[in-house]
């Protein structure tokens, strides 16, 4: 047995859960009279919805598939060996949760060798190796790929990656060295890098070629079939294969300079993994392969015992499994049908929520108002919004009429609502509006309608308590942009009942929205500690800390901005008006700001100026605040805004606002965009000891999020 | 309004190697109308300069028209092998003949001028879809015995054809199998089955079939080179006890998908594409059930007597080996001899395979490719026997054809 062998049974001793790939060889008689080939199937056994990954039994797998074909080419009983995937899934990279149960850093340093030590040998046979890239591919589906002589690709591929970075780690199997050696280092930082930090975009068969990854492309229909007439043509001499001769010089050096202006302006350099990738990109520009092979199998194992990539992978699996299957939602059996939505209000909040509604559920939805103008405005705006899709192409011309003929406005309610299955409102945020409102929507609606308020902080139960039927009332936060932050809270109060609860959430599935249930806490759960967060910057600001020290200070968090000019995104009025609310809720620990009261009062609409092309305190801000005279380092900002962010995602737990601590995260990444390298929040705190200190005990058990003990 | 008679040509014709259908045949993962779309993609390589806008038809035949052989696979093969959504497509059943009626049913429309192009083929995936699949005879074709029951099984047919003519011996039907068996190995050997063959991609997931994983076929599987008339004389009769009927001597249960081009010659030539053959004649006939392999004699009779052509002008045949007997009953009945040298001359189903709505497009390619290496041949014919009684002729020009010499 070889070392490469032995080294891989043993991880796969560590991992015995792993959903194993086999690797099918099977021979044939090439096209064209080329000679008899060896083709690799990269299968787990299951069908598409499970795609195939690499967990060490199956690069065992792998080996001694390579194993046969080596000694097969070494003999001259093969012209050439190919690699290709089960239908619609090529290989989707390292099976992550045998990543999650590493411990070791020995361990963590044998999963990066394991992979280079089987990928490479497709690099070294008697005969030249082709990958077929049949459908998705990521990670390591790609890298292994990259090690193979030659590259097609199927135009109906749907999804190309190299995802690690977005998770915390480098494409550490030959991604990083090989990628800007076969592409060039631009377009190598472009998939590496900037595609990763943006959102984990995916790339098409057609971009996979245009970039050179693959040296051809074929149409799904017969993909392999010309795939291998094209394979037969390359190993008779009949094609020859031109790649673009690399630019070695300060070319490579500006494209890792930009690859790390990119990371900076998307990590803030809060997050390694970026950064260790372009480290090795930049050390490939001499085309020492192996070097950057081991940089990788470095990069990984440092990564791979690092809290980011930890927090990356929870954060990931949040999104992807939390986020679908939200905890504490009734049986979904209970949701009645929802045939009808109504929308009282038709201000732009609830425009956009009719715009959702009626994209979403495509049943009639109607806007209902106190005056003809603004219900004229807000079907209005829809229709724009309709047409604005239509430009883009991203709807038909049937689909627009059909979407058009669906929303209108009326003003009388009883006209509107008499056989609305839902109803939601976006009037004005103030409870006797608000009672009013569901009051004479009962008067006019069936009995099984359910009522759904977009408030952001008011009670949910008050606003149903004047009702004949509060039961029917459910919390139905959205966050701002409606249609970009996948987020809604959805709060039950103290009467709603499970078919109600049922309904929204059935009904938020539809909407496509990561559905969090919550209870009816002040201000729910994202506004509930953003506004904590903000409050204690705004404190340390006002108890006389420079705005820039104060904005420093939670820097190395990697926000996606920085909280003085979120607070312009919200702005400084609402923000005013939360902060006032969880006042009357919590006076012991959230404060109203009598600066930022000042700066709402002189109607400015932020702190900020940017003039000079970044953000500048705006002198007339300036001249408004009024500061004490205790002045804090950005550590002592940082341990502070922490602390409170603890102590009051601690109590919220306590409370029961939401089931546990990975709701708090899934909200924070879902709805205010917080970081996957932070994990949402908590699994920083942990790491950062603030949990411990604070409120005496971590979040989450050691191995959630973190190396386990 | 006046009209005039279009000539009718076929343009170009593929088929996707054929396979033994069961469990360890080489399609058995692979969908029937996916050979298909691989079928119509090579034809649409191979002729780079017809536009696929201007097709007006696609007519893909199937015998058991449901599963991946349903849903109008005329039109779902199109739009699977990403031809233009205006291009229409319908499905035709003609058992055995599929595919030669779905060329005659667009022939009939390109001479009458709503096509100038379509695509007509066929598929049959015995493995997936076994004969009789799904079939409910009307209980009165036994009760009031409008049929034997024989005549659903054909090769029952094909023992009853042996019964009326006495001359034809197992031993004959197996000396013709072993022909058919020499010829298709000359064939292969001499590259002319090859090059119309579009190769197909197969998966297999169980290894009791063999390796593993993706494969590629390039040939046809139930060929059986090198038999003899020793391996023969052992088989089974599986439809009578000391019958003469054997699984050597008939053609198998196969999967495989043809297709073809056919055009008006104004259009063809216009557009540069190839002319193989010209139509000349088409005949459909209908005879007892209970020996449907008698059927190629009367359409023969028809199409010839349409032709204005005897059996004396016709230089090469294309007979569809169902069944060896059925194949000498024809030649039999012509005064041809077992071992003519213009008939079937690279073999036959018997080696080949026949997945039944799909062979009359390959008994069509090979005239075509025996008529551009003979130059002095002017006329040929294709001709196969159909279930239930019915036989299908189509008698060919060759455009290659150099005059008598």
């Amino acid at each position: 047995m070889s070392t490469t062998a032995e080294l891989l049974k043993q991880a796969s001793e560590l991992f015995p859960d792993e959903v194993v790939t086999s690797a099918h060889v099977r021979h044939f008689d090439l096209p064209l009279g080329a000679g008899r080939f060896a083709l690799i199937t990269l299968d787990n056994g299951h069908d598409h919805t499970k795609p195939t990954t690499f967990g060490p039994a199956s690069l065992a797998n792998l080996n001694a598939a390579i194993d046969q074909v080596e000694k097969e080419a070494a003999d001259g009983e093969i012209v050439g060996v190919g690699l290709t995937g089960k239908p619609f899934i090529f290989a989707v990279g390292a099976d992550l949760k045998g990543v999650e149960i590493l411990k070791e850093y020995e361990h963590a340093l044998a999963i990066g060798k394991g992979g280079h030590e089987v990928f490479k040998r497709l690099s070294e046979l008697a005969v030249p190796t082709f990958a077929y890239y049949n459908g998705a591919a990521m990670g390591g589906g790609v890298e292994v790929g990259l090690h193979c002589t030659y590259r097609t690709v199927s135009a109906a591929l749907p999804a190309f990656s190299l995802p690690e970075v977005f998770l915390g780690l480098v494409p550490g199997w030959g991604g990083c060295a090989l990628l800007p050696n076969l592409i060039g280092p631009e377009k190598a930082v472009s998939v590496i890098i900037e595609n990763s930090l943006n959102q984990n975009k995916q790339l098409k068969g057609k971009q996979v070629f245009e970039l050179g990854i693959a040296d051809a492309i074929f149409e799904g229909a017969d993909f392999l079939e010309q795939s291998l007439i094209w394979t037969a043509a390359v190993l008779k001499g009949e094609l020859e294969i031109e790649r673009p001769v690399i630019d070695r010089g300060e070319a490579w050096d500006q494209a890792v300079a930009k690859g790390r202006f990119i990371a900076d302006s998307k990590v803030h350099g809060a997050a390694p993994a970026a950064y260790r990738a372009l480290d090795i990109i930049a050390a490939a520009k001499n085309g020492d392969l192996q070097q950057g092979f081991d940089a990788e199998d470095k990069a990984l194992a440092d990564l791979i015992m690092g809290g980011e990539l930890r927090s990356g992978i929870y954060a990931f699996n949040l999104v992807q499994k939390r986020g679908k299957r939200p905890a504490g939602a009734p049986d979904k059996n209970l949701a009645r049908p929802v045939t009808k939505v109504g929308v009282v209000g038709a201000g732009l909040m609830a425009s956009q929520l009719a715009l959702l509604f009626l994209r979403r559920l495509e049943v009639p939805v109607v806007l209902t108002d106190i005056d003809q103008e603004r219900v004229d405005k807000g079907v209005g705006y829809v229709h724009a919004e309709i047409d604005k899709l239509l430009g883009k192409g991203r709807i038909n011309q049937d689909k627009a009429n059909r979407l058009k003929a669906l929303v209108s406005g009326v003003l009388d309610k009883a006209e509107g609502f008499s056989d609305a299955d839902f109803v939601i409102e976006a009037v004005f945020e103030e409870i006797g509006v608000k009672q009013q409102v569901f009051a004479e929507v009962e008067a006019v609606a069936p009995a099984h309608a359910i009522f759904a308020t977009n408030t952001s902080s008011l009670s949910v139960s008050e606003m149903a308590s004047k009702l004949k039927n509060p039961e029917r009332v459910v919390g139905f936060h959205f966050f701002n942009p409606v249609a970009v932050l996948p987020l809604l809270e959805i709060v039950r109060g103290e009467k709603t009942d499970d078919a109600s609860l049922a309904t929204a959430f059935a009904v938020a599935k539809k909407l496509k929205k990561t559905a969090v249930l919550t209870k009816d806490a002040p201000a729910f759960v994202v506004n509930r500690i953003l506004t904590r967060f903000m409050g204690e910057i705004q404190n340390i600001i006002d108890e006389g800390t420079p705005v820039e020290v104060a904005e420093k200070g939670v820097e190395p968090l990697g926000l996606p901005m920085s909280p003085l000019v979120l607070l312009e995104l919200v702005g400084p009025a609402i923000g005013l008006h939360v902060s006032e609310t969880l006042n009357r809720a919590f006076p012991d620990r959230f404060t109203v700001s009598p600066n930022l009261a000042a700066v709402v009062k002189a109607g400015k609409r932020g702190f900020y100026v940017y003039d000079s092309g970044k953000p500048e305190l705006d002198p007339e801000v300036a001249a408004l605040l009024k500061q004490g005279d205790t002045v804090l380092t950005e550590e002592q900002v940082r341990d502070r805004v922490l602390d409170a962010v603890a102590q009051e995602i601690g109590i919220m737990l306590d409370e029961g606002v939401v089931a546990e601590a990975q709701d708090i995260d899934l909200c924070l990444i879902t709805g205010a965009g917080w970081p996957f390298h932070l994990g949402g929040i908590t699994p920083y705190l942990d790491r950062e000891g603030v949990s411990e200190r604070v409120n005496g005990k971590r979040f989450l058990a050691q191995g959630v999020a973190s190396v386990p003990a | 309004m006046p009209r005039t008679v279009r000539d009718v040509v076929f343009v170009d014709g593929v088929r996707t190697p054929f396979g033994k259908a069961g469990p360890k045949g080489i399609y058995h993962e692979t969908r029937a109308d996916d050979l298909v779309v691989k079928a119509i993609r090579e034809l649409l390589r191979r002729n780079p300069g017809l536009d696929p806008k201007k097709i007006d038809e696609v007519a893909i035949a199937a015998t058991t028209q449901i599963g991946d052989q349903g849903l109008t696979i005329g039109r779902t093969a199109g739009i699977l092998a990403g031809l233009p959504q205006s291009v229409p497509g319908y499905s035709i059943d003609r058992m055995c003949a599929g595919a030669l009626t779905a060329v005659t049913a667009v022939a009939g429309s390109v001479a009458f001028g709503a096509y100038d192009i379509a695509i007509a083929g066929g598929v049959e995936h015995m493995g997936r879809h076994p004969m009789g699949e799904g079939v409910d005879p009307n209980p009165r074709f036994v009760s009031e015995k409008l049929v034997d029951e024989s005549a659903l099984f054909m090769g029952m047919t094909a023992e009853n054809l042996h019964d009326r003519y006495p001359q034809i011996t197992k031993q004959r039907a197996d000396e013709y199998a072993v022909r058919s068996q020499e010829k298709a190995a000359k064939a292969y050997a001499n590259g002319k089955i090859q090059a119309d063959l579009v190769p197909v991609s197969v998966r297999r997931t169980s290894p009791e079939a063999g390796e593993t994983g993706w494969g590629l076929v390039t040939a046809d599987e139930p060929m059986r080179p090198g038999t003899t008339l020793e391996n023969l004389s052992g088989l089974k009769t599986p439809f009578r006890v000391h019958g003469r009927v054997t699984a050597g001597n008939a053609a198998g249960l196969n999967d495989g998908a043809t297709a073809s081009l056919i055009a008006s010659e104004d259009f063809a030539r216009e557009h540069d594409l190839p002319v193989k053959m010209r139509l000349v004649s088409y005949s459909f006939a209908g005879v007892e059930p209970e020996v449907m392999g008698y059927g190629p004699i009367p359409a023969t009779e028809k199409a010839l007597a349409q032709a204005g052509l005897s059996i004396s002008d016709i230089g090469l045949f294309e007979i569809n080996e169902a069944f060896a007997v059925q194949v000498l009953a024809f030649l039999d009945h012509y005064g041809i001899a077992d071992d003519d040298e213009r008939v079937n001359q690279y073999g036959g189903a018997i080696a080949f395979g026949h997945p039944l709505a799909s062979s009359g497009v390959r008994l069509m390619t090979q005239l075509a490719r025996q008529f551009e290496e003979q130059p002095h041949v002017r006329y040929g014919l294709t001709t196969m026997c159909v279930g239930f009684g019915m036989g299908a002729t189509v008698i060919w020009e060759n455009p290659h054809f150099e005059g008598d010499k």
